[in-house]
């Protein structure tokens, strides 16, 4: 399996029936092909529709049906379209049960840093700030290291900040990592994951559980 | 009855130099892509821009970008378009970035009379520094003034003579907000019908906020799936 979608099928377990999730461009828009076709949990885009589906191909799209980052997509049964205030009201509301976003760098704190690199890259702030701050829960899905093998995970971040302590969990291609009170701690590992090779490439101290580690 | 339909080249020509235009749309779906063209014509200088989103190079509200039209930009995310992006950097256009959410908040504000609003949103992160902060009940929030334009040019599926509208799927976006927040809106509709015609519990905006509608033509170019963004 392309490591994308490992990191995008174990996203998608951790989502639970009923819920009102958000699902950030890049890799987390691949967890809807993760989803099960009857599933009741309802994607939230933030141009304005709940009940989102899978992307569709030119001939099956609807020319005012996309998500946020352009594709065209399918409607689900049930699904509604509304302003983009009211879809925001949705976030800041605290009806948002999840969101689940990629990033450029996360801190063993939760602080996020995904939106800005100054003098380089700052095409907007779009809707990340208010999912990160407002979403009961943030998952960070992102490769555990950047291309040049440097951690993504790091004591602070040195990009200026998308929200501070935001982040409950970090889904890697090789490790699953909650944050509980500002700490970094070992859920599972990936099958073919080396615990050593992992806290290695992991900039922050990590809690590790005693006996078995649940593998992924 | 009242019927506000006119042209493009009548109500387009009361926006002069230097004014201030929302213009709705996320993305292409609730573009209004015939005003757009229709005013790059008259060839004005000078804008003040606010949407979403810069569309994409060749498209809606970048075209008056290229053409020299505007010189400030207030916007959500531009990612989808590097010509603009390139002008910001290069200090060719004045660019203000907003959280999604907390613009269409401030469009909502400006069309509600409500002058400011207090947010938590970008809190200890480097928006609080080029905004006002206040203490509130015991906790620090972000000064946000409400917007509203001179113009704002909306684009709507469905409209009546009077300007009740109705919208599209993910057309919708900002558009209710930004006709409610301009001095002077104007809506291209791909159905025009007559007063009494549109089902009142359709209709997404109510005629009041509206004074011009244009019919525009649906099976334009500007208006078909873009390949490039689909599977």
């Amino acid at each position: 399996m392309h490591y994308k979608d490992k990191i995008a099928a174990r996203a998608a377990a951790e989502l639970e029936s009923g819920q009102i999730v958000n699902l950030g461009i890049g890799l987390p828009t691949l967890i809807l092909e993760h989803l099960p076709q009857d599933t009741d949990i309802f994607v939230h885009s933030e141009n304005g529709i709940l009940g989102m589906g899978e992307r569709c191909r030119a001939k099956e799209a609807h020319p005012m049906l996309i998500d946020s980052g352009g594709g065209y997509i399918f409607s689900r049964t049930g699904a509604s379209f509304f302003d983009s205030a009211l879809s925001f009201s949705l976030v800041r509301g605290g009806r948002l049960d999840v969101a689940v976003l990629g990033t450029l760098e996360v801190a063993g704190n939760g602080d996020l840093a995904n939106w800005i690199i100054p003098g380089k890259f700052a095409p907007g702030i779009g809707g990340g700030m208010e999912l990160a701050q407002k979403a009961r829960k943030l998952i960070v899905t992102t490769t555990h290291t950047t291309r040049k093998g440097a951690p993504k995970i790091i004591p602070k971040c040195t990009l200026p900040v998308t929200a501070k302590g935001c982040v409950d969990m970090i889904i890697t291609e090789l490790a699953v990592l909650d944050i509980i009170d500002a700490r970094l701690h070992l859920r599972e590992l990936a099958r073919e994951a080396d615990l050593d090779d992992v806290l290695e490439k992991t900039g922050v101290e990590v809690v590790v559980p005693q006996g078995d580690i649940p593998v992924f | 009855m009242t019927d506000k339909t006119t042209t493009p080249e009548k109500a387009l020509a009361r926006i002069k130099d230097n004014s201030t235009l929302m213009i709705g749309g996320f993305g292409a779906p609730g573009t209004p892509f015939t005003l757009i063209r229709e005013l790059i014509k008259q060839s004005p200088a000078g804008l003040t821009l606010i949407k979403n989103d810069a569309n994409e190079e060749g498209m809606g509200i970048s075209l008056l970008f290229e053409a020299g039209c505007a010189d400030t930009f207030m916007v959500s995310h531009m990612g989808l378009n590097n010509r603009v992006i390139t002008m910001m950097n290069e200090g060719k256009i004045h660019v203000q970035m907003f959280p999604q959410g907390i613009m269409a908040e401030k469009i909502r504000a400006g069309g509600a009379g409500i002058p400011a609003f207090l947010t938590d949103i970008g809190m200890k992160t480097i928006l609080q520094e080029k905004r006002r902060t206040v203490s509130y009940a015991g906790q620090d929030y972000i000064l946000e003034p409400a917007l509203r334009a001179d113009f704002a040019l909306i684009h709507a599926a469905e409209a009546d003579t009077f300007g009740n509208l109705g919208f599209s799927k993910t057309a919708r976006n900002f558009n209710p907000l930004m006709a409610m927040a301009a001095d002077t809106v104007i809506v291209e509709a791909f159905d025009v019908r007559e007063q009494g015609a549109l089902d009142p519990d359709s209709i997404h905006l109510p005629g009041a906020f509206v004074d011009h509608v244009i019919r525009v033509d649906r099976r334009k170019n500007d208006y078909q799936v873009m390949k490039h963004h689909a599977l």
